[in-house]
């Protein structure tokens, strides 16, 4: 209804366009290390301001602050014991006042102050009698008399580092990760053998290949992300991951030679560094959900892990296919792929952090992509017909299939 | 199992018990356990090497200034006495409701609606017949009144006269009949004005009386601290596992009575339950013989009961409600019973 006002500024003779003159530096002569931190101190003044005063009044809330404890993981290091390990990832401090295991008040040891700062640990422990093979439930009790609350899916003796456990923690690794990369790599001959066309196939095959792997690790690294504790931004973690790694990967490349194409030794070495951050990841995730019971490594997904990961050393040998790696070269690929399944199955098992698994989960997310980008333009210069062949699609399309259907065989 | 008789042992004993059979040969290790867990246990009678007795139980003790429920035990507030021209005698009371954090357990605040400042509200004791006189004044943030337990007028029930912050109101009737009655706030909603603490004991004695005996009130409650309207803390007077920490202490051969009173929001049913012994069981208070012999008693919400009984042998005993998920949440507690000096 009411139309617009457009202000018309008085056509003042007094206001003269000025001549252009040479922007005079603010600030004059001060040193430039002086303009670069005069921000930054008051900035730390005022932080400094508000620790000691307090925020204005505006901030003070006449409610409770909300507490929020993490409970990052429960241990039953031997019978008759928990150990629950704990972070306060909110904005104020927690302080810890009782402790229940399955609904019943139970004496209790904190290693340090029942008042947890902000972003600190606690380790606290508890001399209960949990039972093997069922299910427990801790909770804390805070001041407030908030409960938070972390759950023993299967008790079961936890894992401490001993010889027995480092070999059986191995051994999950190599099933799961370095046995798998190896049969595939085993491919070679073959890919080296076929025509230029199936190359481009199977290339076009370990793209679909990377491709359900990165998502895979991606949706992984957003599941524990929620895990981790608020202040720790666990999503925030995933982000960093997934964008930075395929950066400092550029960077990297850029950096090391001047040659702007990458050899298909490299592209190979690069794939192989892929699949081992992410398989450092499936070790975390293995390890620890084998530790806590979670899983019990049978027959059945051993077989499960066989088959999917064999697939992951095809992807490596593709690039090669017109190559005459040496065996080094190749045991070396391998290495870099299937070992950090065992590095992970041992992290996980002994010390897992749902903050460590979501930021190795998103690196691997991250080399995947470089991995892929790299691959396309490796792809790009030997088939000049592109991705969108029948046949190259077929074998994308192959690759993402052969993944989901051994994925069946893995639990999520 | 042959053990040194003492407290520390008996705790154990009930520990097997609750537990049932989910302990077995578990808690033996956990013992072994705590052998290696120096300075786990809070008591300052614990033992080396007796430590699991204390396993089940909070941690701590309760901020210096706190509702001491050993006090609360044993007090029975007969109010300011005088006499009517009638003769009658009349008992004049001051409540005031104020918000108050309260300790639940050691270092665990809850932050309730109290009578007088305290969970429960004083134990009023009067007789049959006596005129009472409750001045209650409201300095709460909410509206809140007390609705009494017994006969008296409607415009006395405390249902539908809410008084506002600020506001006050006078309760005037007859104490009748005798028994063990209870009070407690009738506002709306009332489930949140009870769970916050908004209730005590009304104790009627009959015009002649009844056996001297040693005597305790003792209001089974609970606490949702967390707001889920779930209790996360049980006890008989407010905070938990107190009587266990700190054993009632009773004369062999004596008679004991204790006044029970439910108050316990959220679950249908809380339960009285004593060691060694059974007790004579007066269901509200309001006949002189006894309904039953028994070691259990269930009440609901607003029910309440007298129990008497004697112990014959000394030494610790526990009493605790007996659905176990109550008793392992704070409904515990011990009586300590002494033989007589020589």
């Amino acid at each position: 209804m009411s139309e617009l006002q457009v202000p018309v500024l008085p056509q003042n003779s007094s206001v003269h366009p000025s001549a252009p003159r040479a922007p005079e530096p603010r600030g004059g002569r001060l040193p430039l290390w002086f303009k670069g931190f005069a921000p930054l101190v008051l900035l730390a003044a005022l932080v400094v301001l508000f620790l000691k005063v307090g925020p204005v009044g505006v901030f003070r809330q006449s409610f409770p602050p909300v507490e929020q404890l993490t409970i990052e993981r429960i241990r039953l290091p031997a019978l008759g014991v928990m150990e629950v390990q704990i972070v306060n990832g909110g904005p104020e401090a927690v302080t810890v006042a009782q402790v229940m295991v399955d609904d019943a008040n139970w004496v209790h040891r904190v290693n340090g102050s029942r008042i947890i700062e902000r972003l600190e640990r606690r380790t606290i422990t508890i001399p209960y009698p949990w039972v093997e093979g069922e299910p427990h439930a801790v909770s804390l009790v805070t001041r407030t008399g908030l409960t938070f609350t972390g759950e023993v899916a299967v008790a079961t003796l936890s894992p401490s580092v001993d010889t027995r456990y480092l070999t059986t923690f191995a051994l999950l690794g190599v099933y799961a990760g370095v046995i798998p990369v190896f049969i595939g790599l085993l491919w070679l001959p073959f890919v080296s053998a076929i025509g230029r066309k199936w190359i481009d196939f199977f290339l076009s095959l370990t793209i679909g290949l990377l491709v359900f792997l990165g998502a895979d690790a991606l949706v992984e690294s957003l599941e524990t992300s929620r895990l981790v504790a608020g202040a720790f931004q666990g999503e925030a973690l995933v982000l960093l991951g997934v964008l930075g790694t395929p950066l400092v990967l550029a960077a990297l490349g850029r950096w090391r030679g001047t040659r702007q194409e990458r050899t298909p030794l490299q592209v190979a070495g690069l794939i192989a560094l892929g699949i081992g951050l992410h398989n450092l990841g499936e070790g975390l995730a293995i390890g620890a959900s084998y530790a806590t019971g979670e899983i019990a490594l049978g027959t059945f997904l051993v077989i499960g892990f066989l088959l999917h990961n064999t697939t992951e050393g095809l992807g490596i040998v593709t690039p090669l296919a017109d190559q005459r790696p040496r065996l080094r070269s190749l045991v070396l690929l391998g290495a870099l792929a299937g070992v950090p399944t065992v590095i992970g199955a041992w992290l996980g098992g002994f010390t897992y952090s749902p903050l460590w698994t979501t930021l190795f989960f998103s690196i691997g997310v991250g080399a995947i992509i470089a991995v892929v980008y790299e691959l396309y333009r490796l792809f790009s210069r030997r088939a000049s017909a592109g991705l969108t062949t029948p046949l190259n699609t077929a074998g994308l399309l192959l690759g993402m299939m052969i993944m989901y259907a051994t994925g069946l065989l893995v639990p999520a | 199992m042959a053990r040194k008789r003492d407290l520390v042992d008996q705790s154990m004993t009930r520990r097997n018990l609750l537990k049932a059979g989910a302990l077995g040969t578990v808690g033996a290790a956990a013992a072994g356990t705590v052998l290696a867990l120096p300075g786990l246990g809070q008591s300052p009678g614990n033992q080396a090497g007796q430590a699991s007795h204390h396993d089940m139980m909070t941690v701590g003790h309760l901020s210096p200034g706190s509702f001491d429920p050993n006090a609360f035990l044993t007090h029975f507030d007969a109010g300011i006495v005088s006499e009517l021209p009638s003769g009658q005698v009349l008992r004049d009371y001051e409540f005031i409701a104020e918000d108050r954090e309260i300790e639940v357990a050691p270092g665990v605040f809850y932050p309730a609606w109290t009578y007088n400042g305290q969970v429960p509200g004083p134990t009023i004791r009067c007789t049959e017949g006596d005129r009472i006189r409750v001045r209650f004044i409201n300095r709460g943030s909410h509206s809140h009144s007390i609705h009494f337990h017994g006969m008296h007028p409607s415009n006395m029930d405390g249902a539908f006269e809410p008084v506002h912050p600020g506001q006050s109101f006078v309760y005037e009737f007859n104490a009748e009949p005798f028994g063990l009655h209870l009070y407690h706030c009738h506002t709306v909603p009332i489930k949140r004005h009870i769970h916050k603490g908004l209730y005590g004991a009304f104790i009627v004695d009959p015009k002649a009386g009844r056996p001297p005996a040693q005597e305790m009130v003792m209001v089974m409650n609970g606490f949702d601290t967390n707001f889920d309207n779930e209790n996360e803390v049980y006890a008989v007077n407010t905070v938990a596992f107190h009587y266990q920490k700190y054993p009632i202490r009773i004369r062999q051969g004596e008679l004991v009575r204790v006044y029970v009173v439910n108050v316990t929001e959220f679950d249908l049913l809380n339960s009285f339950h004593i060691h060694g012994n059974l007790f004579r069981l007066y269901r509200t208070g309001t006949d002189l013989t006894r309904y039953e012999w028994t070691d259990v008693v269930a009440l609901c919400q607003g029910e309440r009961a007298v129990l008497e009984f004697t112990y014959n042998h000394p030494g610790p005993f526990m009493f605790h409600a007996h659905q176990s998920e109550f008793a392992e949440l704070g409904w515990s507690g011990v009586f300590l019973v002494e033989a007589p000096h020589v």
